[in-house]
Formats: C-alpha cells, sequence, structure tokens
C-alpha cells in the first residue's frame, strides 16, 4: 500500500514471449493503471566486441548472425556501411542494387506475415475453439483432432479472457494462421533464390551481390512473388481489417511517444554515394504526432547507457552487470536528446506527409473505415495496419524492380580494402531503423556500431530519465485484469520486439 | 483414433540468434505445422511444451509449465538448446525468464534440466561449439553444451546439430531416427557427436564446382565461374550435405549462389574459418578434409 491507501501492484512478465529475444517487461500498476514500466534485454553477447580486430569483409557475415530472424537487414546495412568505407558507395552496378533489394523486401514479407499470425494473433484469437469445428477442411480437421488429444501445447498456458472474434472468423484466422507458415517460408524460399540461403543469407556482400541474375531465377522468384501478394491482398490486409473492427479500442491504446524516425530504404538510385541524398522508396526524417515532418541529421544520435549495465573505461563503453541504477542490457538512442519511435509505422506515416500517392491510397482507405484521423495511427492498431500497408507496397514495387534486372549481367564491383577509413550504413530493417558503422585501421576493424531498431524502441530511461518508446505506451494504459494483462503484451508485441537486435 | 505416445520437449533459447529455430521454422516436410500439430509418425506427437518464440503463455506461467515438464517427465523428455550458454558470472549475462522475482540463468536452466533429459539436442553451431557468440574475446565466456556438461560431469546424451543455422531436416531426420529406432549409436555419431548421415562428407566432396577445382579453373572475383578457393571457400574442411540437400526447399545454397562456403558447421566457427573470404593455407589445402585444430 501506498501513502493514501493507493494499491500499487507489480507485474513481472519474464520471458515475453512471441518476440524474438530475452526480453522482460515489469509495469507498476495502481487501481488499474499502468503508472511506471520497465524494459529489460536479458542476454548480451557483445557482438560490436567480437567484430574488433577482424577482416572488415567479415562484418556482413559477422553482424547477420545478430539476428536470425533479420539477418538481411544487417547484412545489407553492412554491405552499405562497407560499400561507403571502400570508396565505392556510387558505383555499385544497378543489377546488385536491385537484387539487394528483392533480397531485402523479401525479408520484409516474410518478417510481417510472421509477426502478425505467428507472433502476434494469439493475443486476439481463441485457438482452442478450433475443438468445436465440424466441418471437412482437412487443416482445421487436423488441428481439432489435435484439441481432442487434449495435449494443447505450446498454445496453453496463455491468458484468458479476451478473446472477442466470432466462432465463424476465430476459424476463418486460424486456417490464416496455417497458411501464414506456408507463406513466410515461401518468402524465405524466395529471398534464397538471390539470397543463397535463410536464414544468413550469403550473396550480399560489399561490391555488391556475389551472383549474377538469370531469366530463370526472375521468373521463379515472380511467381513466388505473385503468390504472396496474392496472400497480401486477399487474406493479411483483410485479416487486419477485421482485427481492427473487433479491437477498434487499439486504436487508443499504446500510442507511445509520438515521434517518429526513418532512415528511408531501398535505393531507386545507386549513384548517389550519400545515403542521406540517395532517392528511396521509404523516405528518410521525422514526424511528429501533429505530423509534421522534418529532415534527418544523422549526427543528432547518441546513445545513453545510465540505466544500461555498461560503464564508460578507458577503452570505450564496456559491460557493467548489475550496475547501479542500471535495469537492462539494452542502451537508449535518443535523437537530439529526445524519444523516438522506428519501424513500419514511422516508415508509412513519413511518406504519408511526404504525400506518396500509394501510400496515402493505402492508409486512406484503412482510416475511412474507421473515420480515424491520421494520428489514430499512433497505437497498438496502427502498427499492425501500417505493417500490413507496407507489404503490400513493397511487393507491389519488387515486381518492378525484378523486370529491371538485365540477365547475365554484372552484379558487383571490386575495390580495395583501405589502410584507414570509416562508413557508415542507413537501411530500414523489418522492424525499424537500422545503422551500421566502422572505423578501419591496418585494413581491420577498429571500431563496429550498430544502432539497431529494437535499441530504439525497447531502450530503458536515457541519461535525462526519459522513458524509452515501449515503456511510454505502457505507461498510462488501463489494464482490465492484472492476471491475464492482455493490455500488456499487446502493447509490446505491436512494436515487434527483437532482443537479440536491441543487445546484439 | 488410435491411443497416441505423447513425446515432451523442452527447447531452451539460450545465447542465440534464434536463426536455428526460424531455419526449423522452414522445414519443408514435414512442414512446422505437422511437427507442432500432427501425429510425426503414427501414433506419436512431439508435444513441444516450451518454445518461447512460439508459445502463447509469458511470464511465470510458461516457466512453472517447463519445471513441471520436468517434475513430471523425468528421464523422458527431450531437451532442445539453440544457443550458446554465458559461464561469465555464474551466468548472469543470460537470463530465460524469472520466477518468484528471481531470474534464471541459461546456465542454471542448461544445467538443470539436462541432467534429467532422456536425450539433449544441442541445435546450432553455438549450442554445439560456442559459436558466433563464443568468439574471439567471447565478451560472455560463452560455451556449447557439450563442454558444459564435461564441466559439471553431466552424462546425458548428447547429439550435436551444428550449423549457423542448421538445415531444418538435420532435426527432423535425426528426430525421427530417435522415435523409429531410439538414441543413436556411438558409430552413427562422429567425433564432434554429430550424425554421419548429414555430416559425414566435406562440402567439397559433393560440390558442383569441384571439377573447376580440379581442373584449377578458379573465380578470381565474385561473378565469376570456377571453383571459389581463391575466394576463401571453407568447402574442403567442412563436414556437411548441403551440396546434395540443397537450402530452402531445394531453391539455392551458398555456393549456387556464388558464395563460398564459410564453414559454419565447423568447431571453432567463426574463428578458426577467418577471414572468411581469405585463401586457405595452401598447406592445408591439399590435404582436403583436415580438421582445424584449435585450442
Amino acid at each position: 500500500m501506498l501513502e493514501g491507501g493507493l494499491k500499487l501492484n507489480k507485474i513481472i512478465i519474464d520471458p515475453i514471449t512471441r518476440i524474438e529475444g530475452h526480453l522482460k517487461i515489469e509495469v507498476s500498476v495502481e487501481n488499474g493503471e499502468v503508472k511506471d514500466a520497465k524494459s529489460s534485454g536479458m542476454l548480451f553477447r557483445g557482438i560490436e566486441f567480437i567484430l574488433q580486430g577482424r577482416d572488415p569483409r567479415d562484418a556482413q557475415m559477422l553482424t547477420e548472425r545478430i539476428c536470425g530472424v533479420c539477418p538481411t537487414s544487417h547484412s545489407i546495412a553492412a554491405a552499405l556501411n562497407l560499400d561507403s568505407a571502400f570508396g565505392i558507395s556510387g558505383k555499385i552496378p544497378d543489377n546488385g542494387r536491385i537484387m539487394r533489394n528483392l533480397i531485402l523486401g523479401a525479408a520484409h514479407i516474410a518478417d510481417h506475415i510472421l509477426h502478425f499470425y505467428h507472433l502476434a494473433a494469439l493475443d486476439y484469437l481463441d485457438i482452442t475453439k478450433v475443438a468445436s469445428y465440424d466441418g471437412s477442411d482437412a487443416v482445421l480437421s487436423s488441428l481439432r483432432n489435435f484439441a481432442e488429444r487434449g495435449k494443447l501445447e505450446p498454445f496453453i498456458p496463455r491468458y484468458e479472457g479476451d478473446y472477442r472474434l466470432s466462432d465463424e472468423i476465430t476459424r476463418d484466422v486460424i486456417a490464416h494462421y496455417i497458411e501464414a507458415l506456408t507463406m513466410r517460408r515461401k518468402a524465405q524460399q524466395m529471398l534464397s533464390i538471390f539470397g543463397g540461403k535463410l536464414p544468413h543469407n550469403t550473396s550480399v556482400v560489399p561490391g555488391g551481390v556475389t551472383m549474377v541474375p538469370t531469366t530463370d531465377k526472375i521468373i521463379s522468384f515472380m511467381w513466388r512473388l505473385n503468390e504472396l501478394r496474392d496472400f497480401i491482398e486477399g487474406v493479411y490486409l483483410p485479416d487486419v481489417v477485421v482485427l481492427a473492427n473487433v479491437y477498434s479500442d487499439y486504436f487508443d491504446i499504446g500510442t507511445g511517444c509520438g515521434n517518429l524516425l526513418s532512415y528511408g530504404s531501398y535505393d531507386l538510385d545507386g549513384k548517389e554515394a550519400d545515403l542521406s541524398k540517395r532517392e528511396r522508396l521509404f523516405k528518410q526524417g521525422t514526424v511528429s504526432r501533429d505530423l509534421k515532418f522534418n529532415k534527418l541529421d544523422i549526427a543528432q544520435i547518441s546513445e545513453d547507457v545510465k540505466c544500461s549495465w555498461y560503464e564508460s573505461g578507458s577503452a570505450g563503453i564496456e559491460p557493467k552487470f548489475g550496475k547501479e541504477g542500471a535495469y537492462s542490457w539494452i542502451k537508449a538512442p535518443r535523437y537530439g536528446g529526445k524519444v523516438y519511435e522506428v519501424g513500419p509505422l514511422a516508415r508509412v506515416i513519413t511518406n504519408y506527409v511526404n504525400n506518396d500517392p500509394k501510400i496515402k491510397g493505402l492508409v486512406d482507405s484503412i482510416l475511412s473505415r474507421f473515420k480515424a484521423e491520421p494520428q489514430k495511427l499512433f497505437s497498438v492498431l496502427g502498427r499492425h495496419a501500417a505493417r500490413a500497408v507496407e507489404t503490400k507496397y513493397i511487393a507491389d514495387s519488387m515486381q518492378d524492380w525484378l523486370l529491371q534486372l538485365k540477365p547475365g549481367e554484372s552484379s558487383y564491383v571490386d575495390y580495395v580494402i583501405p589502410d584507414e577509413s570509416q562508413g557508415v550504413g542507413l537501411i530500414e530493417a523489418a522492424r525499424g531503423a537500422l545503422g551500421h558503422w566502422i572505423e578501419i585501421k591496418g585494413k581491420k576493424i577498429a571500431n563496429y556500431q550498430c544502432v539497431v531498431p529494437s535499441t530504439w524502441n525497447l531502450s530503458p530511461r536515457d541519461d535525462r530519465g526519459q522513458p524509452g518508446p515501449v515503456e511510454q505506451a505502457l505507461i498510462g494504459t488501463k489494464i482490465k485484469d492484472e492476471s491475464n494483462p492482455f493490455e500488456v503484451v499487446r502493447i509490446v508485441r505491436s512494436f515487434d520486439p527483437c532482443i537479440a537486435c536491441a543487445v546484439h | 483414433m488410435g491411443k497416441v505416445e505423447e513425446y515432451p520437449i523442452i527447447w531452451l533459447q539460450c545465447a542465440t540468434c534464434t536463426g536455428c529455430s526460424v531455419s526449423i521454422l522452414n522445414s519443408e516436410s514435414p512442414t512446422i505445422k505437422n511437427i507442432l500439430v500432427d501425429e510425426i509418425l503414427p501414433g506419436k506427437h512431439l508435444n513441444l511444451r516450451f518454445h518461447p518464440t512460439i508459445m502463447a503463455g509469458a511470464g511465470q506461467a510458461v516457466i512453472e509449465e517447463m519445471e513441471e515438464t520436468q517434475k513430471r517427465n523425468r528421464g523422458s523428455y527431450i531437451l532442445m538448446i539453440e544457443g550458446a550458454i554465458p559461464t561469465i558470472e555464474d551466468g548472469a549475462y543470460g537470463c530465460i525468464g524469472e520466477k518468484d522475482e528471481k531470474p534464471i540463468t541459461m546456465l542454471s536452466a542448461v544445467e538443470s534440466l539436462g541432467k534429467e533429459a532422456l536425450a539433449v539436442i544441442a541445435l546450432g553451431t553455438c549450442a554445439s561449439f560456442g559459436g558466433i557468440a563464443a568468439a574471439h574475446r567471447n565478451p560472455s565466456k560463452c560455451v556449447g553444451v557439450d563442454k558444459l556438461f564435461k564441466s559439471l560431469s553431466i552424462t546425458t546424451p548428447l547429439i550435436n546439430i551444428s550449423g549457423c543455422p542448421p538445415h531444418p531436416d538435420w532435426l527432423v531426420g535425426t528426430v525421427a531416427g530417435i522415435l523409429l529406432k531410439g538414441l543413436p549409436k556411438e558409430e552413427d555419431l562422429d567425433e564432434y557427436k554429430r550424425p554421419k548421415a548429414f555430416y559425414g562428407k566435406l562440402i567439397h566432396e559433393n560440390c558442383p564446382r569441384r571439377a573447376d577445382y580440379d581442373e584449377g579453373k578458379f573465380a578470381k572475383n565474385f561473378n565469376e565461374p570456377g571453383c571459389l578457393c581463391e575466394l576463401g571457400c571453407k568447402g574442403p574442411v567442412t563436414y556437411a550435405d548441403c551440396p546434395l540437400r540443397l537450402w530452402n526447399g531445394g531453391v539455392n545454397w551458398c555456393i549456387n549462389a556464388g558464395s563460398p562456403c564459410i564453414g559454419c558447421c565447423e568447431f571453432g566457427f567463426p574463428d578458426v574459418v577467418s577471414p572468411l573470404y581469405q585463401k586457405m593455407n595452401v598447406e592445408i589445402l591439399p590435404i582436403v578434409g583436415r580438421r582445424f585444430e584449435i585450442e
């Protein structure tokens, strides 16, 4: 009990499951409302330390192993970083640039389908309802047989209560959950056509891509893409709308810090060496809750460690577990000293306020169904909607890029590793703005830094005491049932956390 | 419906990138749906009781589910371990969750669950040998399961399925083997406790560019035809069936994409095969298949 007789309950959720990695969320609830929230990354590997002293060319192979869910994003951020350090940023052949775009696009499609159906949907979908299925669909019947055997793991235990979808819709979405398993697998197959294999694709290297596109690969990629586009348009987008219809209160839950940041992604031009000036499908910039757009100034990015398990030593930041006042392995990146959210929502809104006609059309068609203003996108449902909208936008763009490939022509340019140099690689990973920075001395990696999307979103408090984006999204939330805190996990998962990435 | 035998499985994620789990999601036949829901073999169902990326529940309830599974199935559950195990400061750098506000380190979970499992499968190069997490400087003092078990005198049967990530068939085939004919015999595994069925031959032995190597046709740069040895290919010292099995439903694999093998299945990866794009020592090359020796 607190002063004045208020009741303060602590809810600890550790592990947060159906995300990548080891995340703990702790919230303090006073009279049914979250008063405080803490986000803690619970595993430290230290990949940046492991990179020191190595051959710079190995960076994309090692940094993609930061994360097996989004290795592709790291491989491309690292390749852009090395391109810039090797002085070949404006010289990558179009085939290399386009194949990198197609590889990254396939990764986004796979990740977003996985996130909506397999990571997030079970917070809304009562999968046990399949037990009463009496139809003839083979997949649903096999699920009913599974349910009848009575061993329901890994679908129980779970939070009980707030499952609102009707029996009929529930069965449809369960069938889509299974179909989506196939679809994400096919998206990874599609990626492998140009990427080599997945997870941990091998073909993206500084200088371009190791393989030359051929007509058989292009057509094989295209028909996998067509199948995925049908699924995105006919199943994924409609399911997000179905969810929003029934859970429309989540347009007002998890609104967050209200500042969005995007590095921009998918190079449409390979000749401009400066990434901040390069024409990209997704635009670079920041947007505030009043939809005011600002250009990005990379120099304003900093990382705080006051509440993270690190301390400054003579050789830089070193791990210091148990440091007084710290509660996470995740650092706290800030832009101009302020808290920023990154991810699909940031990308979609950045293009929206820049009047991208395709993004505006897709977003407005969803908003009009709910008679909602664009500000409603700053929410749990807004994040899911933005993810689905950009999946369609990216997949549609990929069709055009495929036809721009020149079969049989080079996709790679050679280079000399400089004795000393610096580089930067900025892209948008599935989960948001991803930056890699390198310093080369004596042809070796002297320093390598990654600021990763979930580092932004899941960050703890910074040196000024400002809570991170997820922490802010949780604070103020009303919890209906403290023993089944659906609101907490729905908010956290709407950010698609990736903690191996966040800490790295 | 006849009686279905349930095989409880606990899947721990330690110092991992989750790439091994994602690779298993890519299993073609059986699919991941077949693995989770269906009788994987007639009358046999894999009862996946704990998997952080897939399971519906969260927090203390799933930790209790894991402990309950251990308690009720001593000596009869299969423990899958993905990722290396941080040992620095009694394992404090890596926790799988907490119970009654006490964090559970990966180190303590692997020790406790490892002792009482029917068998342990170390999935991926990190769990098998330390891998990326244990690469030089090894900031969290990560080790693979084998090394940890030896230091703790744990004698539970262990199978390593290395690879960064491993091919889904390597895990599925190994599990099917256990269900059909019991734990692998000593002669079924290589010196690194890996099933010879998948790790019995060198990449180099089955490489589609082997003829180029034999004829001395070497690619000098990416995009070029020819053997990739000059570009650092580690196929001559890496044991895995990738060239025959192919990846992601057979659409491709590293060398078919013009990318040198980086030796991701090998003991000591990545340090012993680094720099990844540098031609191997010529003294090693003629003796293809010689094991790297480290430590």
